[in-house]
């Protein structure tokens, strides 16, 4: 592929890679199955009836579309903006990851394998698979860091609900990338039977393409309801980005409208000057790791970084490879919100609005209640509300000092 | 002549196979790591392979994801590896020495700058676990001028068509997984492996070693039997990790095993 910045081809080319990212670099039991796994997506999503089922099941399981709601006294108080909210924390199981895991689900029966393994970080994703996996019958394990299974009890005993393993990550870091190292294991080991829902836009090729355009519903319907709603186009989109699975379904089918501003935002932890964070574009620079090369947080070594965020689903020192892409071509921009500022909108969402935002989300509505203000009223922000708070209410209420 | 050629040369002339143990550099330490790869050698390995730690060991078991942790928690790094072998050159001008580990501390050191301190330390071939032929066009050109060996990992589910590639574009030797799985499991299938190595030698005219899953000198001798070379790790990392607290007895136990496994190796009779 061309990686010349003045004219990017928006990818992925033949092999995966989005410019000098993405590609293939897994272990080499795997090569064989991933080529499958290509060629079984390929021709699914060249095949109508395949479609129109995955459309089916997000209209009728889902429950897409989602809605476009103008966040009216929030974009009042700011006095700039109209701050409408793409509202994916109403989707079934409250948040985006289930329009992925429908999609991989179907691919799964579709390719006769009857058992499924899913990472997991704040557990959305992790509920979403063991959800799809409910409903077709299939086997489930969900590897998880035991630092998250501490601080998502909730998700951790709905996936147990829906009949799924849900197997505590002691290596490393004890976080998501750990997590995704298990799941990348009992794949090589189960790879007969098994088929491995990864959650989000990272992961070796076919990966980062396909989650993409099971999420691209996001931003195909978000472009739509605004045109048929305000008569044009938002002047920016705003999303959390920790893979950035929501952030390339909302941006994707934008990519073409150039006066269409992509804002991705990383999760700043306690500060992009201290070492707690989760900010790979903002600081870090490209490595490999799980399977394809990208932004990763790493020492001089090499050696990939352990991450601080409020937010464990944001808590990934990686980033899709399609992401690296975009900031290179400054095509998107990447900023950092830190924890309190993630909290503070948290905290305002619910109060003005009503509705109880993901901890990751909150990451994206800070922004835009940072960006807002110095914004005229005709002018239109675009937030993906990726998904609901309920998850988090824990995390908060210790926060807090409150016991529930 | 590279010293991985050599070395299998001179074994095909002999009739044997290669034993080719593996440690996780600076597992516990680089001084116990050198003294251990000496002690190899001189309990009858043929080729030493040296583990790169590193943080996210993704096709690796519990045995070698614990070595990495404990070598990084020691400081250990691919600099650190690479002090390792050249210290290991300085009294053994013989033996090669195959580093194998991941490509991110490759590429974050810059593959240049990689290429010639390994060739600087004496290394004769590398070996990147997740580093596929197709994403390998920088990396190999380099590590040929510099007569270092690019190794290549060959799984039960490689096509044909893949095999003939790492044929063509790797040197030394092809490394067989024995199995679909992570380095230490146990779950050896002899028979299986060596209907596959009949068929990759069909496809390539390079040594072939086999690994993952070989613990035992009856498993050795099975192996070795119908491959030009033996490689045990996780039954070697175990012991490093059971006798952390006794270096002497660490020493001695790792050099019986090299020895019984060095045994079984050269002494199978082969087709």
């Amino acid at each position: 592929m061309s990686t010349d910045l003045s004219d990017p081809v928006f990818g992925p080319d033949a092999r995966g890679h989005f410019g000098p990212y993405g590609g293939r670099f897994v272990a080499e039991t795997l090569m064989g199955p991933l080529d499958e796994l290509e060629q079984a997506f390929r021709s699914s999503w060249a095949d109508p009836a395949f479609r129109a089922q995955f459309d089916r099941d997000l209209a009728h399981y889902v429950g897409r579309p989602s809605p476009l709601y103008l966040a009216e006294r929030l974009s009042r108080e700011l006095g700039g903006a109209q701050i409408y909210f793409k509202r994916e924390d109403l989707n079934h199981t409250g948040a985006h990851k289930v329009n992925n895991t429908i999609g991989q689900a179907l691919l799964a029966a579709q390719m006769g394998k009857t058992r499924i393994i899913a990472e997991t970080g704040a557990g959305q994703h992790g509920v979403a698979s063991a959800t799809v996996a409910a409903r077709l019958g299939l086997e489930c394990v969900v590897y998880m860091g035991a630092e998250d299974i501490a601080r998502q009890a909730p998700n951790v005993y709905r996936m147990k609900l829906l009949g799924a393993e849900v197997v505590p990550v002691t290596s490393g870091t004890r976080t998501l990338k750990d997590a995704l190292n298990e799941a990348l294991r009992d794949w090589v080991t189960n790879v007969d039977n098994t088929f491995y829902i990864i959650g989000t836009v990272a992961g070796p090729a076919p990966y980062p393409e396909m989650v993409r355009e099971f999420q691209t519903v996001i931003g195909r319907e978000a472009r739509a309801q605004c045109l048929e709603m305000t008569g044009r186009l938002p002047d920016a989109l705003i999303a959390c980005v920790g893979g950035g699975s929501n952030a390339i379904g909302l941006f994707h089918p934008f990519i073409a409208d150039k006066d269409v501003r992509m804002i991705g935002v990383e999760a700043a932890g306690d500060g992009l000057n201290t070492k707690r964070h989760a900010a790979s574009l903002c600081a870090g620079r490209p490595g490999v790791l799980h399977g394809n090369r990208t932004y990763l947080l790493q020492d001089d070594n090499g050696q990939v970084s352990g991450t601080h965020s409020v937010s464990a689903g944001l808590d990934y020192p990686g980033v899709g490879p399609e992401h690296a892409w975009l900031k290179d071509c400054h095509r998107a921009e990447y900023v950092g919100i830190d924890d309190k500022e993630a909290l503070a909108a948290f905290h305002r969402v619910t109060r003005t609005e009503g509705i109880i935002p993901a901890l990751e989300s909150s990451h994206a509505l800070a922004q835009a209640i940072k960006m807002a203000p110095d914004m005229s009223p005709d002018q239109i922000l675009l937030v993906n509300l990726s998904g609901r708070g309920d998850k988090d209410v824990n995390t908060i209420a210790d926060l807090e000092n409150i016991q529930l | 002549m590279n010293r991985i050629d050599a070395c299998f040369e001179r074994l095909k002339a002999e009739g044997r196979a290669a034993l080719v143990p593996y440690l996780t550099a600076g597992d516990p330490d680089a001084d116990t790591t050198l003294e251990l790869l000496h002690q190899m050698v001189e309990a009858g390995a043929d080729i030493v392979e040296l583990g790169v730690p590193f943080s996210d060991p993704m096709a690796d078991g519990p045995t070698i994801q614990l070595a990495c942790e404990r070598a990084l928690d020691a400081g250990m790094s691919l600099r650190g590896t690479l002090d390792i072998a050249r210290r290991f050159r300085m009294t053994n001008s013989d033996t090669p020495l195959v580093l194998m580990g991941y490509l991110n501390p490759v590429e974050a050191m810059g593959s240049a700058a990689f290429v010639a301190a390994a060739k600087e330390a004496g290394v004769d071939g590398v070996l990147s676990v997740d580093l596929a032929v197709e994403e390998a066009d920088t990396l190999v050109p380099e590590l040929e001028a510099a007569d270092i060996a690019p190794i290549f990992l060959v799984a039960p589910t490689t096509s044909d068509a893949r095999i003939r590639k790492m044929g063509e574009v790797g040197r030394g030797y092809l490394y067989y997984v024995s199995l679909k799985g992570v380095t230490g499991s146990a779950q050896l299938d002899v028979d299986s492996v060596s209907s596959r190595i009949t068929a990759i030698r069909s496809l390539t005219g390079l040594p072939i070693a086999v690994g993952f899953g070989i613990r035992t000198p009856e498993h050795a001798a099975a192996i070795a039997a119908v491959a030009d070379a033996v490689v045990v790790g996780s039954a070697l990392v175990e012991i490093v990790a059971e006798h952390a607290e006794d270096r002497a007895r660490m020493c001695q136990l790792v050099r019986e095993r090299a020895a019984a496994l060095a045994d079984a190796t050269h002494g199978a009779a082969r087709a």
